[in-house]
C-alpha cells in the first residue's frame, strides 16, 4: 500500500488521543459513582467531559474516517493517493486543532461540554480549534471527491468500487452535515467568544448544531459500516451478499442522516412541534439503511458458513471462524446495535423521548452505538490493517480476541445500567449525585457498576493500543496486498444512479432546505430572543 | 469488479427518488402541520391557519389570559460580565465625594463597624446593581432607600467605581479559621441548591454575586431570612430565594458564620 505513513500517522494520532480521553472517562465514572466523595471543585468534573467530549467525538473518529478513508481510495481505486501534501496539511490542521481546542480546556477556560451550550461561552481558541479540525477533515472529503473523479475520467466504463462509493458518500455527508455546527461557531459563538457579540440566539444556535448533531453520528458509523461490507466477508472467507443492497444503504444514509437532527431539541420550545414530528417521522427512516445491512452482512455470513461446510438452517452458524477477531468484532458490534438501534427508536419518539430526555438513558445509548458497535468496528479496522500498513504482522489473535471482549462486556458494564439510571430519571451532566437521599439510593449499585464498566473498557482500550505497539515493533514481514471483498454478484453494469452522487446531493440538500428550512428563517428573523452571553470563569 | 457500460443515462432514477421524497414530504408536513394541530383538543386555534402557524413554530400572540403581576417591584438590572470594567479616574473620584454620606454606615474606607455590608473592592456590578434596586424599590431597607433614592445614573456608576477600586482591608471581625460547610462547596443537589462557592467565589463567579468574605455574620444572616421569608426579592430569577428557602436555620447559620470568618480575597483566583 502506498503512502503508508500518511495513513499510520492518522491512525497512531487517533488511538493516542483515544487512550487519553479513554482515562477521562474512566475518571468520570469513579468520580461521580458512590464509590467516591463529592467532588470539591466540580468544575475539575466539566473540563474532564469537555476534554473527553471533543476528543472523542470530533477528533478521534475524523482521524480514524480519514486514515481508513485514504487507504480505501488507494486499494479499492488501485490508484496512489493525488494530493499527499494536501492530505499532511489536512492532517496537520487537525493535529494543531485538537491541541488549540484542547489547552483552553486544560486551563478551565472552556468547560462548555462539546456540545457547545450556548449562551455558555469558553475561552475562543477551543472553537477556532474545533474549527480547525473540522477545516482539516474538508481537506480529506475534497481529496477523496478528486481521486474519485480522477479515476472515474480514466474508467468511464466501470461501476465506482463499492468500498470507494461508500466511502465517499460519507465524506459527502460529513461535508454537509458539518455546515450546521460551523454556521454556530462562525455567526453565532465565535463573535461572542471574542467579544465582538455580547448576547446570543441560544436557541437558533441549539437548532444549527442539531444539523450536526445527528448526522455526526452516521459519520462516525460509515468507517464501521464500510468494514461490515468490506472487510468482514473476505476476513471470514466469504462473498458480500449484495452490492446494490450495499449502495442503497449508504445512498439512504446520505438523504436522512441529515434532516432529522430536531429529535435532539424536542424539548426546546424555539422549534414548532409540526417540525419535531417531521424529523421524528423522518429518523424513523434512518433505521431501514441499518436494517438493510444487518440483512445484508448476515446474508455474507451466510455464504461464508455454507462456503465453510455449515448444512441446514442454522448449520452454517457454528461453521463460521468465531476463532477470527474480525467474525468475533463484528458480531459484537452488531449485539451493541441491535441493543443501541432500540433505544435510539426510543429517544426517536417525541412522548418516549419526554421520560428519558437529558437523562442518562442518553449518555448510555450514545455511548453503546458509537462506543460500542461503531469503535469495537475501528479497532477490527485497524487490526485489519495493520499489518499491510506496518508490514509486521500481529502475532497474538488470542489477545484480540480478549481486547475485544474486554471492550464489549465493559461497555456492556457501563451502559445498561446507566439506560436503567436514566429510567429512574438520573439527569445526566451532573458531577456529584447525593445517594444517600432515599430518592436516589436505588440508582446507587447501578452507577457503581457503571464505574467497574468504565475501568474494564480502560483496560481494553490500552490493551488495544499495547496491541498495536507490539504488532509495530515486531519483526518485518511479507504481508499479501490488501483486498476488499468481492460482491457474490460483482457489478456488471450500474444504473448511473447507484454510480455517483448528483442526484443523492441534490435530495440530501432539498430535505435540508424542507425540513430545516422555515425552522431556521422563523429563528433568524424572529428580533428579541437573544440572550447575555455567559463566560466561562469571568470575573464580575 | 470491471466491466461493460454503464446504462445510458434514463431520468427514471431520477424521477422515482424525486417523487418519492416529494410524497413524504408532502406527508409528514400534512400530518404535522395540519393534521395533529386539528386533533388536538386542549389546544384553542382560532383558524386552520392559526394551528398551521403554531406547528410550524411561528410566535403567536398568547392567549388572552392576564399575567399575573408580582405585588411589589422586580429588579430590572441587567448585568453582563465585565460591564463596568475599568472605570475612569473621574467617576473614581466622583464616588469618592459621593461616597462621604455612605459612610456614616459602611464607614470611611468602606469598611463597616455597624454590621452593614463591607463595601470595600466589592465588585462593581454589585454595588451598580444593588444601588439601581434601592432606588427603584426593588430592594427595601429603612436606611438604604432614602439614601438611593436621589441617586443619579451616573452616581450610581461613579460609586460602584469608587468602592470597587477601593483596596479590600481586614473587617473589623475575628478571624476564625473553620472547615468550609459542605453547603459551600457542594450546596445541597436534591434540595435543587447550588452551591455557595459556585457564584460567590471559590469555585466562580457569576455576574451580580457578592464576594462575602469577612462580611458581617448578622448581616448575611438577616438577607438569607430575608430571602427565605420573600422580605427581600431582588434577586433576579429568584435565584437566592429558592436556595434560601430550601436552607435549614442551622445552615444559614453556619455558612453566615463561614464566610464572615474568611481570610479577605481566599474565594477570587
Amino acid at each position: 500500500m502506498n503512502n503508508r505513513q500518511l495513513i499510520l500517522a492518522h491512525f497512531w494520532l487517533a488511538f493516542g488521543l483515544f487512550a487519553v480521553a479513554l482515562v477521562l472517562g474512566a475518571w468520570q465514572m469513579l468520580i461521580r459513582s458512590p464509590l467516591l466523595s463529592w467532588i470539591p471543585d466540580p468544575e475539575w468534573y466539566y473540563r474532564s467531559v469537555t476534554a473527553h467530549g471533543t476528543v472523542m467525538a470530533y477528533v478521534f473518529p475524523t482521524l480514524v474516517a480519514m486514515g481508513f478513508g485514504y487507504a480505501i481510495s488507494q486499494v479499492a481505486l488501485n490508484q496512489a493517493l493525488i494530493g499527499v501534501r494536501w492530505a499532511w496539511l489536512g492532517l496537520a490542521l487537525v493535529a494543531i486543532g485538537a491541541v488549540t481546542a484542547v489547552i483552553p480546556v486544560a486551563l478551565g477556560r472552556a468547560s462548555v461540554l462539546y456540545t457547545f451550550y450556548p449562551p455558555l461561552i469558553g475561552n475562543a481558541f477551543y472553537y477556532i480549534g474545533v474549527v480547525l479540525v473540522v477545516v482539516g477533515s474538508w481537506v480529506w472529503v475534497a481529496l477523496l471527491s478528486v481521486n474519485l473523479g480522477i479515476w472515474k475520467r480514466k474508467h468511464a466504463d466501470e461501476p465506482v468500487p463499492f468500498a470507494m462509493f461508500a466511502n465517499v458518500a460519507g465524506a459527502y455527508l460529513w461535508a454537509w452535515t458539518s455546515v450546521g455546527a460551523a454556521l454556530e461557531l462562525l455567526f453565532q459563538i465565535i463573535p461572542a467568544a471574542v467579544g465582538l457579540t455580547s448576547t446570543i440566539d441560544a436557541g437558533l444556535s441549539r437548532v444549527f448544531f442539531s444539523w450536526t448533531l445527528h448526522a455526526i453520528v452516521y459519520f462516525w458509523l460509515i468507517p464501521t459500516y464500510i468494514a461490515y461490507y468490506t472487510i468482514f466477508p473476505r476476513a471470514i472467507g466469504g462473498r458480500l451478499y449484495s452490492d446494490t443492497m450495499g449502495r442503497i444503504a449508504f445512498i439512504l444514509f446520505l438523504i436522512v442522516a441529515m434532516p432529522i437532527g430536531i429529535h435532539h431539541v424536542f424539548e426546546d420550545p424555539q422549534v414548532g412541534a409540526g417540525f419535531k414530528f417531521i424529523h421524528s417521522t423522518f429518523t424513523a427512516l434512518v433505521t431501514l439503511p441499518t436494517l438493510l445491512t444487518v440483512f445484508t452482512i448476515c446474508a455474507s455470513a451466510e455464504i461464508a458458513g455454507r462456503l465453510r461446510g455449515g448444512r441446514g438452517p442454522l448449520g452454517w452458524i457454528s461453521a463460521l471462524p468465531w476463532r477470527n477477531p474480525i467474525m468475533l468484532a463484528v458480531a459484537l458490534s452488531f449485539v451493541m446495535l441491535g441493543f443501541g438501534g432500540a433505544g435510539g427508536i426510543i429517544n426517536m419518539s417525541y412522548q418516549l423521548n419526554s421520560s428519558i430526555h437529558n437523562t442518562q438513558w442518553i449518555t448510555g445509548h450514545f455511548h453503546l452505538i458509537f462506543g460500542g458497535a461503531i469503535v469495537i468496528m475501528y479497532f477490527a479496522i485497524a487490526y485489519d490493517l495493520w499489518p499491510h500498513l506496518t508490514a509486521r504482522a500481529l502475532a497474538s489473535e488470542r489477545l484480540m480476541r480478549l481486547q475485544l471482549w474486554l471492550w464489549f462486556i465493559g461497555m456492556m458494564v457501563t451502559t445498561f445500567p446507566w439506560h436503567y439510571v436514566g429510567i429512574l430519571g438520573m439527569p445526566r451532566r451532573m458531577a456529584y449525585y447525593d445517594y444517600s437521599n432515599p430518592a436516589l439510593a436505588p440508582e446507587a449499585l447501578s452507577v457503581i457498576l457503571s464505574g467497574f464498566g468504565g475501568l474494564i473498557l480502560l483496560a481494553a482500550g490500552l490493551l488495544f493500543v499495547f496491541i498495536l505497539i507490539r504488532g509495530h515493533r515486531g519483526p518485518a514481514t511479507v504481508v499479501d496486498e490488501y483486498r476488499f471483498s468481492t460482491a457474490l454478484h460483482p457489478p456488471v453494469a450500474l444504473p448511473a444512479a447507484l454510480n455517483g452522487f448528483a442526484l443523492w446531493l441534490a435530495l440530501m440538500i432539498g430535505l435540508t432546505v424542507t425540513n430545516y428550512g422555515f425552522p431556521i428563517a422563523a429563528l433568524l428573523t424572529r428580533t428579541g430572543i437573544a440572550v447575555p452571553a455567559v463566560y466561562v470563569g469571568s470575573q464580575p | 469488479m470491471t466491466t461493460e457500460q454503464t446504462p445510458p443515462r434514463d431520468k427514471s432514477w431520477s424521477w422515482a427518488s424525486f417523487g418519492l421524497t416529494a410524497v413524504l414530504v408532502l406527508l409528514t408536513a400534512i400530518a404535522g402541520l395540519i393534521l395533529l394541530p386539528s386533533l388536538q383538543t386542549n389546544a384553542s386555534y382560532s383558524s386552520l391557519w392559526d394551528a398551521i402557524c403554531s406547528a410550524a413554530g411561528v410566535l403567536r400572540p398568547s392567549a388572552s389570559q392576564p399575567s399575573i403581576e408580582p405585588t411589589f417591584k422586580v429588579s430590572q438590572v441587567v448585568l453582563t460580565s465585565g460591564m463596568l470594567r475599568n472605570p475612569s479616574q473621574e467617576s473614581i473620584g466622583r464616588g469618592a465625594t459621593l461616597g462621604q454620606r455612605c459612610a456614616i454606615c459602611h464607614g470611611p474606607s468602606g469598611i463597616s463597624r455597624a454590621d452593614s455590608p463591607n463595601l470595600a473592592g466589592q465588585y462593581a456590578s454589585v454595588i451598580y446593581k444593588e444601588l439601581l434596586d434601592f432606588r427603584s424599590g426593588a430592594r427595601v431597607n429603612s436606611v438604604m432607600s432614602p439614601f438611593a433614592e436621589p441617586l443619579s445614573d451616573q452616581d450610581i456608576v461613579d460609586l460602584a467605581a469608587y468602592y470597587s477600586y477601593l483596596p479590600r482591608l481586614p473587617g473589623y471581625h475575628p478571624t476564625m479559621q473553620t472547615p468550609a460547610p459542605r453547603i459551600v462547596i457542594n450546596g445541597a443537589p436534591m434540595r435543587g441548591i447550588a452551591s455557595c462557592g459556585s457564584c460567590h467565589g471559590g469555585l466562580a463567579n457569576k455576574a451580580g454575586s457578592p464576594w462575602l468574605e469577612q462580611q458581617p455574620e448578622p448581616y448575611i444572616l438577616s438577607q438569607l431570612r430575608a430571602f427565605a421569608s420573600g422580605d427581600r426579592h431582588n434577586d433576579i430569577g429568584q435565584q437566592m430565594r429558592n436556595i434560601a428557602r430550601q436552607m435549614t436555620s442551622d445552615e444559614m447559620a453556619e455558612v453566615a458564620r463561614y464566610y464572615a470568618s474568611q481570610p479577605l480575597g481566599s474565594s477570587t483566583q
